[in-house]
């Protein structure tokens, strides 16, 4: 089992181990302890898929430039 | 023509030039009449020093022409002259009188027609993919769900509202718009800018560095989409480090950057469909895969239940297998036995048959035959012994015999006698038995004593009493 903290994961990581896990556990070829483990840690994959899918807030900004034609901030986008 | 001076020669009353009037008299010439001219040629030789004008050949089957541009006409150029490129040039003649040479000073250059432009597109792109640059491996995956998206396309227009919409509706996220002109002799440079503008953003930097980028333009002549078939632009989406996703033109509309992009959407909008999964889905996905999570850890416990259940009822009776095997026991239990008088039977009958062989009459004969040998050789010893002694004993009284003759004894027989004084020393002469206290005579039949010491020895008085004989007695 990958052992990669929940919380550095990508969206998409978590959800691929979030949807192998829940496949496993229905499975029921796992031990019942370690289906206990899968179970908590399925918990915590569902916690940050959801994070990731609440943080999804839009945000557009135009890159503003300084005098020698680099970024030097952000402006809002006048749509 | 006259006839008082004889003309030495024709023509030398023309005025006379220097060389730098007549040069200059050429220029004026040539600037004059060719002030405004427009060229169709090949581009020959192309030379670029640091000075930043632009030195070329312009030229067809038969002739040659050079041209330069000055530095301020090179960066306005929608397309940069490329040698073999079919152009038509506009400017003016010159001279350059200096090298007696003339040139054309060149003020704008374009491909001739689409035709040119096509056949220049695809010897660019050729040589691009010969440097392994369009390859499929290169290609990065785009991220399933990027947190900042960088937009590089005009800030105005249609393009980035239909981008902005989309990811709206799917999935908002944070959108970074850089700028930049998406036609026009600026666009080539700015993408290029724009591209590694974004690469070189740090993730913690004050602006959030995009993971993901989408340089996008609406559709248009290929002479509008001309910049990005740019090399600059071309081999900066090539080298992004960040994904990146080109929507350049309509869907017919092929550029360079959608071979060096590591996706390729046909429109903008498209882009973003590409960018970002649909948040409702996910959310629907989720709100699944809990269900399933937590109905899992319940079925996998009533499953064991379950088969605890079935297991335990196919279990058999404890006591039924006891059972089995008590009978099992008894029934060996009651075949011990006699499988042991069995063995026993047969062990006695077979020690039966075998001593039945074991007969006294074997051993006896044997007995019979060594007693017989024995017998034999103690004859043969007892006779050999007898024979042995009978010899042995004639032998000893012969030898005994000879000791006889030998010894003094015998002689005494004779008539001798032996002289001893009275310590029992032999006396062999006169001298001694002078000087000797007594004296021991020994005849064959007895000693006698002579002198007053004969007491002293016990050996006289075994002896029988002295006899006087032979001549040695008479001499005292």
């Amino acid at each position: 089992m990958t052992q990669t903290p929940v919380a550095e994961m990508s969206f998409e990581q978590a959800m691929q181990e979030l949807e192998t896990l829940v496949t496993q556990l229905e499975g029921s070829q796992v031990a019942l302890d370690d289906s206990i483990k899968l179970y908590e840690r399925g918990a915590e994959l569902k916690k940050h898929c959801e994070e990731k899918l609440k943080s999804a807030e839009e945000k557009v900004a135009k890159i503003t430039f300084g005098a020698d034609g680099k970024p030097n901030g952000l402006t809002a986008a006048d749509e | 023509m006259s006839d008082l001076i004889d003309a030495p020669s024709e023509g030398q009353n023309a005025p006379e030039f220097s060389v730098s009037e007549i040069s200059g008299a050429v220029k004026r010439m040539i600037e004059g009449e060719f002030s405004h001219v427009r060229i169709r040629a090949e581009v020959g030789r192309v030379s670029r020093p640091r000075s930043g004008h632009v030195y070329l050949d312009l030229k067809d089957d038969r002739a040659v022409l050079a041209g330069v541009m000055w530095k301020g006409v090179v960066a306005k150029l929608r397309t940069q002259p490329e040698e073999g490129m079919e152009v038509v040039a506009t400017g003016k003649l010159t001279t350059f009188p200096g090298q007696s040479k003339y040139q054309m000073v060149i003020e704008n250059i374009a491909p001739a027609g689409v035709g040119a432009l096509m056949a220049m597109l695809e010897k660019r792109k050729q040589m691009l993919a010969g440097e392994g640059i369009f390859d499929q491996d290169r290609k990065q995956p785009i991220p399933y769900l990027p947190e900042v998206i960088g937009v590089v396309t005009s800030p105005s227009g249609a393009v980035i509202r239909d981008i902005l919409h989309r990811l709206r509706d799917r999935f908002p996220r944070k959108v970074l718009i850089w700028p930049v002109a998406v036609q026009g002799e600026k666009c080539a440079p700015e993408v290029t800018a724009a591209i590694e503008g974004f690469n070189a953003m740090s993730v913690g930097g004050a602006i959030p560095r995009p993971d993901l980028i989408i340089v996008a333009r609406g559709g248009g002549s290929l002479e509008d989409l001309w910049g990005f078939n740019e090399e600059s632009v071309v081999r900066a989406a090539a080298a992004s480090d960040i994904p990146l996703i080109s929507a350049v033109g309509h869907e017919t509309d092929t550029t360079l950057i959608d071979f060096a992009s590591d996706l390729r959407a046909p429109t903008p909008t498209a882009a973003a469909e590409h960018a970002v999964p649909v948040r409702a889905d996910l959310l629907g996905w989720l709100g699944n895969i809990e269900t399933r999570r937590l109905r899992s850890l319940q079925s996998g416990l009533d499953n064991r239940r379950q088969r605890l259940r079935d297991l335990s009822r196919a279990l058999p009776n404890p006591a039924e297998l006891v059972g089995i095997q008590g009978q099992r026991l008894d029934v060996l239990a009651g075949r011990l036995p006699r499988a042991l008088q069995s063995v026993a039977q047969n062990k006695r009958t077979r020690l039966s048959q075998t001593s039945a062989g074991l007969r006294p009459q074997i051993l006896n004969q044997q007995i019979v035959l060594k007693k017989q040998s024995i017998d034999a050789v103690s004859r043969r010893f007892a006779q050999g012994a007898k024979t042995q002694v009978s010899q042995i004993r004639s032998r000893l009284d012969g030898l005994d015999r000879l000791r006889e003759t030998l010894g003094y004894t015998a002689t005494l027989k004779r008539g001798y006698a032996v002289v001893r004084d009275d310590a029992g020393a032999l006396v062999s002469n006169a001298k001694t038995a002078g000087a000797a206290a007594g004296l021991d005579i020994q005849f064959a039949d007895g000693h006698v004593q002579l002198g007053a010491a004969n007491n002293h020895k016990p050996k006289p008085k075994k002896n029988p009493p002295p006899k006087p004989s032979g001549g040695q007695g008479s001499l005292f």
